[in-house]
């Protein structure tokens, strides 16, 4: 005990500090590089579901046409604004911290970061979901294949599987990242972050971010698949 | 040391840019760009994604061995999709199942 505080008196080190880094900044990557390696991984757990994608779409290209002119493109677009804004606050919430803004400060832009979040999850699940489920285009909730489909709509409701599976899997990715950003904000409120620690607070930041970059993908391959311009766009 | 103090002017510029390219993928995908359709939303999703990366997530100011786990991420994901495709590209689908007497009429010379 006598060594380490000699040793943190020594150093004028942060009460977050801990003792096996030499100094904060070595703190601060290591934390940031094992983020990352996180976000690899996740990397890879989405590139299932997209090589996936890529390989039927190849296969059945004129039914992905077909179901992709079915989703709203109004939405998604709106969604997307929505959730790069979310992005835009989580950064803000951050370079609060680290520009050594209040406590208070830090929680305004992580609840509005939440609310967005929340505005995001509500248009997905109230106004898509369920007008897909309305119009019978879920696989397995009596999905119905319309004759006017043609020879291509035996494999619509593999679009629709995918459009579910991989809507559903970023989805639930936001459901698991608001709770932690409300943890999180709870110990911004209580001052924890500053312009010299602040790494949950970046974590949960980079954790957002990826959510957003998926997103980035997911709306182009999904509501804008080639041929929009041949019908009047979505329901 | 503190980390690098990003103006908050960046963040707002790289949101606008990036509403910009939203609106852009969106209207590009209602005009017939024949084959390019698919390529030029793709594009407009990957300079999304690095602007996202570089500013957002800071990676711009972050160590190399960061930067290079990236890399190494996406290098995997390149991997998995280049050797899924090359595997499904490749295949033959062929209606019906021929045995060695699909090599008949090269064994009797008559092709």
């Amino acid at each position: 005990m006598a060594d380490m505080a000699t040793h943190n008196a020594h150093h004028a080190q942060h009460d977050a500090f801990q003792h096996q880094f030499e100094d904060m900044e070595q703190q601060r990557d290591a934390g940031t590089f094992g983020m990352w390696v996180f976000l690899a991984q996740e990397i890879m757990f989405f590139g299932g579901i997209f090589a996936a994608y890529i390989v039927y779409r190849a296969l059945f290209h004129d039914s992905f046409e077909i179901g992709s002119n079915l989703l709203n493109v109004k939405f998604g677009a709106a969604n997307t604004v929505v959730l790069i804004a979310s992005s835009l606050t989580m950064a803000l919430a951050i370079h609060a911290a680290q520009a050594g803004k209040k406590g208070k400060t830090q929680v305004m832009y992580l609840l509005l970061t939440v609310l967005l979040g929340v505005i995001f999850l509500a248009v997905k699940f109230t106004f898509e979901w369920t007008a897909d489920y309305h119009e019978h285009l879920i696989p397995g909730f009596g999905f119905i294949i319309r004759p006017e489909w043609g020879a291509a709509g035996s494999h619509v409701p593999m679009f629709f599987s995918f459009y579910f599976f991989m809507t559903g899997l970023h989805a639930l990715h936001m459901i698991v990242g608001i709770p932690i950003i409300l943890i999180i904000a709870v110990m911004a409120w209580r001052n924890k972050f500053d312009e010299v620690y602040h790494a949950p607070l970046e974590m949960v930041g980079l954790y957002w971010h990826f959510v957003d970059i998926v997103w980035i993908f997911l709306f182009p391959l999904l509501y804008l698949v080639g041929g929009r311009y041949l019908s009047n766009g979505g329901h | 040391m503190s980390a690098h103090l990003v103006p908050v002017k960046t963040y707002v510029g790289v949101f606008l840019v990036l509403m910009v390219l939203t609106g852009l993928t969106t209207g590009v995908a209602f005009i017939d760009l024949h084959a390019w359709n698919t390529p030029v939303a793709l594009a407009i999703a990957v300079v999304k994604m690095v602007l996202v990366v570089l500013f957002f997530m800071h990676v711009k100011y972050s160590p190399s061995l960061t930067k290079m786990v990236i890399v190494a991420g996406f290098f995997f994901l390149a991997l998995l999709v280049a050797f899924t495709l090359a595997d499904e590209l490749t295949r033959i689908w062929s209606p019906q199942v021929h045995g060695w007497s699909i090599l008949l009429p090269i064994l009797q010379g008559r092709f």
